[in-house]
């Protein structure tokens, strides 16, 4: 196999895994934030926000695999196991290793939500927010051509994606559960609930 | 009618000590012949006074039979319900007859374990069940004191057992129920103080002696607390007393026209007019067949000059106010209901006001991990049937004919009434 | 806020599980469920939402040729608060007079 396309491979399978994740997280986001619209309905985004995060698996799959095999690297199996155990870049590399890790833990988990119970699974779930970042640290520093004026587009546009639905989520006034408490109204005390009660 | 559970000295002489009761009442059944108590209880008819009506036996039946390690029982006084003081009132006067009638369900279900949760704002009854439990010898399981917030819900069952569990007196999603898996995860016998009270009775007199009183269909006797306008105070009565009889002894009037309406069972419970509840029996049959309930047994009359609605508002501001705001139903539909109900009783309603608290109110049925909200709306559906005209009155923002209405303030917190 | 996705109004109210032949029920975790929703965009046919935003399942149990969309409705949950349980058959009860009429599934003793 030529080394020229398992190293188009591997910067591909990268962009698109990278592209595919920074939509997963703003779909989380959006889902956490109940967005929706006249066309389109809620379940879309959770349903959309999982099978994208699948389908960047195998991405990531392929990225993993074909830098790993590639002859022209000199990342081992050790590199993609092991973080700074590369001798190519050993930080940015790094950086992907764990972000990998994250990903898994949060992709295992969820497909054994039912199994693990709501509490575990959203735990674990917090960990997205670190393993996208990583990604995109990975993508700027460990890339080749992180700086060429293409992929800084689309490294931007990721980031501006990301940090837009956050912003959203954050003021988007939190979910039931925490206002559930001040519309009840506080309680009454009882004595005084009703001086009709107190008549002879 | 002779009394059973208030049998024994007068109220005023304060705790029966563990002598005078034994010498009134003999010692308890214990070992084999406390586990023989189950069918007794089943064949008497008893059934639960903590407001579900449950037949006991068949609770204590369900309990010994399940497996998943020894059962627990949780004697349970938090009697959240404000109208309610039969339990303090009972702890305070006769804690030995509820610690017999503990001590017999412990054995009968093969309990090594014995939790008490009385409210915390009960300090009599909290200090007589201390001195109870110090003159006792007979004390052959753990027993353990808990005091338990005084909030309306901390009452329900499951809420009880998450509080001896983890110290959160809110009700949990079951199944499983508690008498499967309670207190520590083991099967636990949950029991209102005066069950446990007659259960110790029936241990010794057995279910025909049980079965001699009740007029109606329900046997027994039961412990009522009369508030509202008649004389206060907790008395025992023969199941089947007319509410008519009961207002006369209560000092409630004569006929049915001097008074407006009973409030029956608690918050949770229905209202009845005198009109057509005069002659109906305090048995949890008849009462539920005339669309209220026995509940935990409150007897509250609603005088002349009183606002059924602006009563009805008021119990729902505060039934809002007590959800454990858990779950969004019941914290969204109460509040919204206890406002509109609000606007209605002080002359400011919205146009869909009334037709909006019925919807809400059907639609609330059932959709809540416990029945705070089932109970809420109950009472208040009652009181729609009750209260109708002047419901209606109110909606159109005619002058109230009870009450003038510019007395009326919506109660929240501790707002003043005039 | 009001659901864009309004069911058809097949819904009846939701009542307590009575007695009755072995069903498959749809359950709702009313302390988990927090008012997504989008259990009712997914299965309109028995599911609809109140005026907060919460469900109202259907009574009845679920029909054969809906256990699919149950499947679907219960696995998009975020939070869990929806599952499918196998109810068996029932036989009517009798006894528990102190309540209103409702199921006295809560029992204070």
């Amino acid at each position: 196999m030529s080394p020229q396309i398992l190293w188009f491979a591997t910067r591909g399978a990268g962009i698109v895994s990278l592209i595919l994740f920074s939509a997963v997280a703003c779909l989380g986001l959006l889902a956490v934030a109940r967005t929706q619209s006249a066309r389109w309905p809620r379940f879309l985004t959770v349903e959309l926000h999982r099978n994208l995060a699948l389908l960047s698996i195998v991405f990531l799959g392929i990225h993993i695999v074909t830098a790993v095999v590639d002859p022209f690297t000199s990342l081992g199996i050790g590199a993609a196991l092991v973080p700074l155990a590369s001798s190519y870049r050993p930080v940015p590399v790094a950086f992907g290793v764990v972000s990998v890790y994250l990903v898994l833990a949060v992709i295992v988990t969820s497909l054994l939500r039912e199994r693990i119970g709501h509490q575990v699974w959203r735990a674990i779930h917090w960990a997205s927010y670190a393993a996208w970042p990583l990604a995109v640290e990975h993508t700027l520093t460990a890339g080749s051509d992180s700086w060429s004026l293409w992929m800084l587009a689309v490294q931007g546009t990721c980031i501006v994606a990301v940090s837009a639905a956050l912003v959203h989520r954050l003021t988007s006034g939190g979910t039931n559960r925490s206002r559930l408490a001040a519309v009840t109204g506080g309680t009454a005390d009882p004595v005084a609930v009703d001086p009709a009660w107190r008549n002879q | 009618m002779e009394p059973r559970l208030f049998a024994g000295p007068p109220a005023g002489s304060g705790p029966e000590p563990l002598a005078d009761h034994r010498a009134r009442l003999g010692s308890r059944p214990s070992g084999a012949a406390a586990a023989a108590t189950v069918p007794t209880l089943e064949a008497s008819g008893l059934l639960g006074r903590g407001g579900a009506g449950f037949p006991v036996g068949r609770k204590w039946r369900s309990v010994a039979g399940q497996e998943g390690g020894r059962p627990v029982v949780l004697v349970n006084a938090a009697e959240g319900e404000p109208l309610s003081s039969k339990d303090r009132t009972l702890l305070r006067l006769r804690p030995h007859l509820v610690l017999d009638g503990a001590l017999l369900a412990a054995d009968a279900v093969g309990a090594d374990r014995i939790a008490l949760y009385i409210g915390t704002a009960q300090r009599d009854a909290h200090a007589s069940i201390r001195r109870a439990l110090a003159e006792r010898r007979d004390l052959n399981v753990a027993i353990d004191l808990h005091a338990a917030p005084d909030t309306y819900v901390a009452g329900e069952e499951s809420a009880a057992v998450h509080f001896v569990n983890e110290a959160d007196a809110r009700p949990t999603v079951t199944p499983p129920r508690p008498y499967e898996r309670g207190v520590g995860g083991r099967p636990t016998l949950v029991q209102n103080v005066e069950s446990l009270a007659h259960a110790a009775l029936i241990g010794r007199f057995g279910d025909g002696w049980f079965r001699e009183l009740g007029r109606d269909v329900t046997p027994g006797s039961a412990l009522v607390t009369i508030s509202g306008a008649a004389r206060d105070g907790v008395r025992e009565i023969e199941i089947g007393t007319t509410i008519g009889e009961l207002a006369e002894q209560a000092g409630a009037g004569t006929t049915a026209r001097d008074r407006q309406a009973v409030l029956l069972g608690g918050y949770f419970g229905g209202w009845l007019s005198t009109e057509r509840g005069w002659d109906v029996p305090l048995d949890p049959i008849a009462l539920r067949a005339a669309g209220s309930a026995f509940g935990a047994g409150v007897v509250a009359f609603l005088g002349n000059d009183r606002c059924g609605v602006r009563a009805t508002s008021r119990i729902m501001d505060y039934m809002a106010g007590q959800s454990a705001a858990q779950c969004g139903p019941c914290v969204f539909g109460l509040r919204a209901i206890a406002d509109a109900t609000a606007r209605l009783a002080t002359g400011r309603p919205e146009r869909d006001d009334l037709e909006r608290i019925q919807r809400w109110s059907q639609q609330l049925a059932g959709r809540g991990a416990c029945r705070h909200p089932d109970g809420a709306v109950g009472q208040l559906l009652s009181s729609l049937r009750v209260f109708g005209s002047e419901w209606e009155v109110h909606q159109r923002r005619r002058p109230c004919t009870r009450e003038r209405v510019a007395a009326i303030t919506p109660a929240r917190n501790r707002e003043q009434v005039a | 806020m009001t659901a864009t996705f309004r069911p058809r109004p097949t819904a009846r109210p939701d009542r307590p599980a009575g007695p009755g032949p072995a069903r498959t029920e749809l359950v709702v975790d009313r302390i988990a469920c927090d008012g997504f929703g989008m259990c009712a965009e997914l299965l309109p046919e028995l599911i609809e939402l109140d005026d907060w935003g919460y469900p109202i399942v259907a009574a009845g149990g679920v029909p054969d040729q809906l256990l699919d969309h149950a499947r679907r409705a219960v696995a998009v949950c975020p939070v869990l608060a929806l599952r499918l349980a196998r109810i068996p058959a029932a036989p009517v009860e009798r006894g528990n007079a102190g309540w209103h009429g409702n199921r006295p599934s809560s029992v204070r003793g």
